[in-house]
């Protein structure tokens, strides 16, 4: 056996008093932590293997199982971490990329948590959102400069639109409804099992919110879904044909991901079964990978003629938006996206999530969301294009505070992927790229994939959705708003606390203890 | 700290921390109008806002008064504070550059024991010389002018910069206030007067309301809650809110909508109070479309929390209430005139027994559009009805006035005429 220099991240407990042999454990994990040893009928568990996904102690029935971190993994070290040591073992032995899955886990400022929401006191009331209307009702999409009305008088008329007769001559450009401001990323199937896609699906259209097919195509049976999809155009242009281009509510060209700005993807050829080959319209077993750029969008330019031939193409029925990543230059390009005419500008901030992404980019490369939304909110409104488009902010919004912050901040809704498969059952074990995931999610393994039941994911997402809608409308009618719109890059209801005059400036707000 | 010393400063320093402070305020709010553009004189509005003392704590009280120049009706009337001659000096040399000016004074003031160390306030009657570029209109100009004054010369602040209008206002009970520029000699046919009931304690005499912009002027009861999101709606087409008070949002987000968007005031309110999404899914398609467009373009300008506003303008008098109605808004009707009001006894101390009296709905504007073919009558007759209107004509048509004479104009002796 070869010298293994990486160390287990994990420890494997197993109370053999309370282990029952029932292998359980065994069946579940595929990474074959456990083995059963029928001559000593006892399970023996490789800690070496464990990726820490907690499938196992889960599931034992009889709570024998306890997955420890191992923190003290090589001697203490502040620079050298058992992270960069571990990463250094794993590339000298395969000269690799390391991969990685899900949002950075580095510690960086998580800006959310440096921001305190406001409340009424005295001089206005807070509103009781269980008594009184509260509207969180949003709409995705390209705003008129202005409405044309005709209006024609009756005579004796002084009040009122009664004795009026109103037309209205400007039309709008087609919007998405979200009854609540929150949508499903993009997640591609592939990336995903299809049981996922399908409980994503099923919730975006019964709670009246929208999720994104990702680059990976829209699978037949998920038509019915379709009004509530927004399918994504991507360099590799994966399932992309009229049908699908129609088919969708809206379209979102992916330019970039928070997790990997400026790289491409790569779905390895085992993952591309039939089903998915039929949906991506590639042959099976192929490897699936998508270039880095558009190689028909070599600058803003090309991104309007690609806006434009979408919009075309779908009869100018659907919002036609632009996923961008994070950069340091984001509010200008964000501005040239809007003047290319896109109805919405998705931004995927540093910690956004992913199947697959070289770890050195995902920890490395990008800004948090936080200063994005808020640097682009700002350009847009001095050069007065705002309403031109919606903003749509995506990369780690963890809880119903990060979507009222993220809103006050400037954006219009926000996207949720990670939230979502966790409320599937994820567990953050961050190793998507394999394709073994046990709770079913990010696999195509049938043996795995039939773990996730997609009417239980639609309930559970349901759920998440309306939980966080209720805490919203809480905290809307405690700041005494009663529309969401009115919560739109409203500053003033956001403190700064424990940040710098720079962060401040750059989110646009007060820090705490700073009166109006 | 030391309290009452402090209140009547009007100086720089004061206009900064206004500008600096989003300072919530109670209020008192009172409004009349005369459809027909018959003229009265401020007494009527002085003896309404009067009774609510309650209303405000003596930090600031102000009225609008339109049709009170109407010798000058085509030109603008500028009213200016000044803290200091250094100030007046710099704001004259910058309105004779774009302006040409017909007629100036002090405003005539007379001295009362509750208004203590007043600022330098002038009147203007200006014309503009235009700038001889086509695309810009002269009330972008004048705006433009007024922020520039406002922001950049240390102790001038432009009060109002209408047209046969004028505001009046300072730090002070309303009552006070109105004493002290003598309103009672004054006439026009649109009043609409404030009270403030500030939460903090320096008082500032241009922080007081109305809040006048071109022909507009606003006064206001309530804080709102989306000020930040208006505040920030109206930045991106070029207001930039100076005061942080809402009072100066919701004027720059009715000029916006108003004058450059071009929206018929009867259609306001479903923008600042919408409807909500419900109601809107109730109606009828054609207004469905319409609701639903209004209020996806401009749900930025949707006045959130607790508000009641009377705007005044040349043409009418709007009131709105929050779309849940957490401020009080009373209306009453007796003839020609319309009264708005934050409580019925103002209303009832000026005018016994309304036609109608009634309390709007959350969202429900109240408009009082006064005529334009009274126009050419009242030029005719400018003179005339200041002479004839005699407080009996006003009890005969249900209007209980008026304790003080018509008075004699002594105050404004328009030298120009």
């Amino acid at each position: 056996m070869a010298l293994k220099l990486k160390q287990s991240e994990f420890e494997i407990e197993r109370d053999q008093n309370k282990c029952i042999s029932c292998e359980v454990c065994v069946r579940q994990c595929s990474n074959d932590v456990h083995e059963y040893d029928s001559d000593q009928d006892t399970i023996y568990s490789d800690n070496s293997k464990c990726v820490g996904c907690r499938r196992c102690e889960a599931l034992c029935p009889t709570g024998a199982l306890k997955i420890r971190n191992r923190e003290d993994q090589f001697k203490t070290n502040y620079n050298w971490t058992s992270s960069h040591l571990n990463n250094i073992y794993r590339q000298a032995d395969s000269g690799g990329v390391l991969l990685t899955g899900m949002g950075s886990d580095r510690p960086y400022t998580i800006y959310w948590d440096h921001i305190l929401f406001n409340a009424s006191q005295v001089t206005n009331p807070s509103i009781d959102p269980l008594r009184e209307p509260m509207e969180i009702r949003t709409f995705i999409g390209r705003k008129p400069d202005g409405l044309e009305f005709e209006m024609k008088k009756n005579k004796g008329s002084k009040e009122g639109l009664k004795n009026t007769n109103i037309r209205l001559k400007t039309r709008l450009s087609p919007q998405l409804d979200l009854s609540t401001p929150i949508m499903f990323s993009a997640m591609s199937y592939g990336s995903i099992s299809f049981n996922a896609c399908r409980s994503l699906a099923a919730a975006a259209s019964e709670f009246g919110t929208y999720c994104n097919t990702g680059e990976g195509g829209m699978h037949k049976d998920l038509y019915k879904y379709a009004n509530n999809t927004i399918v994504q155009v991507a360099s590799g242009r994966y399932g992309v044909d009229t049908d699908y281009l129609n088919k969708g509510a809206a379209i979102e060209i992916k330019i970039g991901q928070g997790a990997k700005p400026g790289i491409g993807g790569h779905l390895p050829g085992e993952k591309v079964t039939e089903d998915i080959s039929n949906t991506r319209m590639i042959p099976e077993g192929t490897d699936a990978i998508s270039p880095a750029p558009h190689h028909d969008i070599y600058s803003i330019e090309d991104l309007a003629q690609l806006i434009y031939a979408l919009k075309e193409a779908t009869n100018w029925s659907k919002p036609v938006g632009v996923k961008v990543s994070a950069v340091h230059n984001i509010a200008p390009i964000a501005s040239g996206v809007v003047r290319a005419g896109a109805d919405f500008v998705t931004i995927d901030g540093l910690r956004g999530g992913t199947g697959a992404a070289p770890q050195t980019i995902r920890d490395n490369v990008g800004i948090p969301i936080e200063l994005a939304i808020a640097s682009v909110d700002e350009r847009l409104r001095e050069e007065g294009i705002r309403h031109r488009s919606s903003i749509i902010a995506a990369g780690s919004i963890r809880s119903s505070a990060d979507v009222i912050k993220a809103i006050a901040l400037g954006a219009d809704a926000v996207y949720i992927g990670t939230a979502a498969l966790v409320a599937m059952g994820c567990h953050l074990c961050q190793k998507c790229y394999t394709g073994k995931c046990n709770w079913g999610i990010a696999t195509q393994d049938p043996y795995l994939t039939k773990r996730l039941n997609p009417e239980i994911g639609t309930r559970k997402l349901l759920n998440l959705l309306r939980g966080w809608s209720l805490e919203i409308k809480e905290m809307l009618g405690g700041a005494g708003i009663n529309a969401i719109e009115s919560l739109k890059s409203n500053r003033e209801h956001l403190r700064g606390i424990s940040l710098n005059d720079r962060e401040l400036a750059i989110l646009g707000i007060k820090h705490a203890g700073e009166a109006w | 700290m030391n309290g009452i010393n402090n209140i009547n400063k009007n100086n720089k320093d004061t206009q900064e921390y206004f500008s600096r402070f989003r300072i919530p305020s109670g209020c008192a709010v009172f409004g009349i109008v005369n459809e027909a553009r018959e003229r009265f004189s401020g007494q009527m509005v002085m003896d309404g806002i009067s009774v609510m003392h309650e209303r405000s704590n003596g930090l600031g009280g102000g009225f609008a008064a339109y049709g009170i120049y109407p010798e000058f009706k085509d030109d603008r009337a500028f009213h200016i504070l000044y803290d200091d001659a250094e100030a007046k000096r710099q704001t004259e040399d910058e309105i004779a550059l774009s302006f040409k000016i017909l007629f100036s004074e002090e405003i005539p003031t007379t001295k009362i024991s509750g208004i203590v160390n007043p600022p330098m306030i002038y009147r203007y009657f200006l014309k503009s010389k235009g700038n001889g570029d086509t695309f810009t209109t002269e009330e972008d100009l004048i705006v433009d002018f007024i922020m520039h004054v406002n922001r950049d010369i240390r102790g001038a602040f432009v009060v109002s910069s209408g047209k046969n209008m004028g505001i009046f206002k300072g730090v002070g009970f309303p009552e006070d206030i109105g004493r002290f520029f003598k309103l009672d000699q004054y006439k026009g046919y649109l009043w609409t007067s404030h009270g403030r009931f500030p939460t903090n304690s320096a008082g500032w005499w241009g922080g007081a309301h109305p809040f006048g912009l071109l022909d507009w002027s606003v006064v206001h009861n309530g804080e709102i809650s989306s000020f930040g999101t208006n505040k920030r709606f109206v930045s991106g087409f070029g207001y930039e809110c100076t005061l942080s008070t809402d009072t100066e949002v919701i004027t720059y987000l009715l000029d916006l909508l108003v004058r450059k968007q071009k929206i018929d005031i009867e259609l306001i309110h479903l923008v600042l109070a919408s409807p909500l999404w419900e109601e809107i899914e109730r109606m009828p398609e054609d207004n469905r479309e319409i609701l639903k467009s209004l209020r996806i373009l401009y749900g930025s300008a949707l006045l959130n929390g607790p508000f009641s506003i009377i705007v005044g303008s040349g043409n009418f008098m709007y009131a709105l209430n929050d779309r849940i109605k957490l401020r009080p808004l009373v209306a009453a009707r007796k003839g020609e005139y319309l009264f708005i009001s934050s409580e019925e006894a103002p209303i009832r101390k000026v005018c016994v027994s309304p036609d109608r009296l009634w309390h709007p709905d959350g969202g429900e504007p109240v408009i009082g559009i006064v005529r334009k073919e009274e126009i050419k009558k009242d030029m005719k007759s400018a003179q005339a009805t200041q002479i004839d209107e005699k407080p009996e004509r006003l009890v005969k048509i249900g209007i209980v006035s008026l304790n003080k004479s018509q008075g004699d104009l002594n105050g404004f002796k328009i030298k120009a005429i």
